[in-house]
């Protein structure tokens, strides 16, 4: 699956013992460490790509609750996790299916309390953005143009319209919103949690600097030589990182450039499938409930359409040299 | 030569009407679902060397390598010019960088005011997904373009919850508001295209789509639509774009 993570030949021969403490943990230890009752999570940073549903469905089958989701979109892992009761809030600008448009748990819990009452606090990409970039650089706020006008604000507890102190413009306000987690979804990382990650980043980088913890799921595990060869692309550091579980697929139905691509059918059948309450526990008793950990949800989809996501085409980058 | 396709449905027209709103060499930053496909034909026709920014971080001047869904579908990714973090390719938004703005919507106003958050259906209060990037590109971008469907219950007059800022209640209400320029331009539907008046904010009828009558349009339209002197009859696709269209949208996923 994928490409051998060193495809160019690279030289390890100056790495002098970097004596990673390995990180690497099941999912499930991850999950139950990490993603406790009422914690404020970040997930589905990448936008519509390596969203870690894998340890969505984790969270559901340990029945997490009062879970506050943080994410700019989450396609449609909100969705199954407001569904399965875990969550009181979410923090986010869009709830919905990509593909299809609508997702209804996160309507029935806004709409008729069902299967519980749930809080949201809208915001806009750019603003959920800043407010994690406030926490991690731990200012109360950060300053911007956007949203100015947007009935968003109205009422909003984290965005606020203020004065500029220098120049006196009307300017907006984005209250710091800090992290008791967040999961992430990498490529490939090493045993510390240093991940290298391509495509696009999204709110990844923010939301791993502004939260208390973070936990990585991962496609590939790879020895700190390969993290080591292209130190450009290292975008998450070890030192932030609690755990890295390996879970291949775990992005899954959401895409992971190179080694896993979208299975957009997936998108319309749930739609279909969880337009009734009674559609949807269908659906999260055979997907999540049903099968005990992320290899059987593979499983479940099938042999067939788990090769048929798989990318076709390598498009292998060109190798920098770091050469001293 | 502009060889007329006698087979353009009404939604081909209105992505392609939309496409054409992309001027070549501008920057453009690209909202999610029917505008990525209005971006990609535009790419490959007629404004070869636009530059398209993306919410989830892709920058690409060429147009994707296959059909997408989404932006950060693999297509997306492979071979764009860069891929950054969200807050990166918004500060060009921020900036005053991107001459067009181009969204969907589930509710546009007689102000070009944007609802995607909750909108009233038979007297019951329906929760949409929200803004995702759309209030930021609405507020940020030189000028928007929006594309959507032309039916009665996405035209109200005042939308019930304005999201994303067109030119609020008219005149000078987007400076008052704090905005540091923009507001739509124009908007792309199924039956007709739509200006703005530059003194009022208000949305001007300009073309109608061939077979489609101002009489229609304006049954599909909550208020009494102005309507431009003579308005014209809207271009209808080359036989190129709607090659491009369909290469883009093989499974009519979305004009079909």
């Amino acid at each position: 699956m994928g490409h051998p993570a060193a495809a160019p030949p690279f030289q390890a021969g100056f790495l002098i013992g970097a004596d990673l403490v390995s990180k690497v943990m099941p999912l499930r230890d991850a999950v139950s460490q990490y993603a406790r009752d009422g914690a404020v999570i970040a997930m589905g940073t990448g936008l519509e790509s390596c969203i870690p549903f894998a340890a969505g469905h984790e969270i559901i089958r340990q029945r997490r609750r009062d879970l506050t989701l943080v994410g700019p979109i989450s396609d449609i892992l909100f969705d199954q996790l407001i569904g399965a009761g875990c969550v009181a809030r979410v923090i986010a600008a869009w709830v919905g299916n990509v593909g299809a448009g609508i997702a209804y748990n996160f309507r029935r819990a806004v709409e008729e309390q069902i299967p519980r009452p749930l809080a949201m606090e809208d915001h806009s990409n750019l603003t959920v953005a800043l407010a994690l970039e406030a926490a991690a650089r731990g200012v109360p706020f950060l300053p911007s143009r956007t949203v100015l006008g947007s009935e968003i604000l109205r009422g909003h507890e984290r965005l606020r319209e203020m004065t500029c102190p220098f120049t006196g413009e009307r300017l907006l306000g984005v209250g710091a919103l800090e992290l008791d987690l967040a999961i992430l979804h990498v490529p490939r990382c090493d045993r510390g949690g240093n991940a290298h990650l391509w495509g696009n980043l999204g709110v990844t980088l923010e939301a791993a600097r502004a939260a208390r913890h973070v936990v990585l799921t991962c496609e590939e595990l790879v020895d700190e030589t390969v993290i080591r060869s292209d130190p450009n692309r290292t975008l998450i550091p070890g030192f932030l990182v609690g755990a890295v579980s390996v879970v291949p697929y775990g992005s899954h139905p959401s895409p992971t450039q190179g080694y896993v691509n979208r299975d957009d059918r997936f998108y319309d059948e749930y739609h279909a499938e969880t337009k009734t309450r009674e559609g949807f526990l269908g659906w999260l008793d055979r997907m999540v409930a049903g099968t005990p950990d992320h290899a059987a949800y593979v499983a479940r989809l099938g042999a067939s359409r788990v090769e048929s996501l798989r990318p076709r085409t390598a498009r292998l980058a060109a190798p920098v040299d770091y050469g001293l | 030569m502009r060889a007329e396709a006698p087979a353009a449905t009404r939604r081909q027209i209105m992505v392609v009407a939309a496409a054409r709103q992309i001027r070549d060499t501008e920057i453009v930053f690209v909202g999610m679902r029917l505008p990525l496909l209005g971006f990609a034909v535009a790419k490959a026709t007629h404004a070869p060397r636009a530059v398209g920014l993306f919410e989830n971080g892709v920058i690409r001047d060429t147009p994707p390598a296959g059909a997408l869904i989404t932006m950060g579908d693999p297509p997306n990714i492979a071979g764009a010019v860069m891929c950054t973090t969200l807050l990166d390719v918004m500060s060009h938004l921020e900036r005053g960088r991107v001459d067009v703005g181009f969204l969907g919507g589930a509710q546009v106003d007689r102000f070009g005011n944007l609802n995607t958050t909750w909108v009233e259906e038979g007297g019951r209060r329906v929760r949409l997904p929200g803004s995702g990037g759309a209030a930021d590109i609405a507020a940020l971008s030189r000028r928007t373009v929006v594309i959507m469907r032309h039916e009665l219950r996405r035209f109200p007059e005042r939308v019930g919850y304005l999201t994303s800022p067109g030119y609020g209640s008219g005149g000078a209400w987007r400076r008052e508001a704090g905005l540091p320029r923009g507001g739509p331009a124009r908007v792309i539907t199924s039956l007709a295209v739509m200006g703005f008046d530059p003194a009022s904010g208000e949305m001007v009828l300009e073309s109608v789509h061939p077979g489609v009558t101002i009489g229609e349009v304006r049954a599909h339209t909550g208020w009494d639509l102005r309507a431009a002197a003579r308005p014209d009859t809207t271009a209808v696709p080359t036989a190129e774009e709607l090659a491009v269209l369909r290469r883009f949208d093989p499974d009519g996923a979305w004009t079909g």
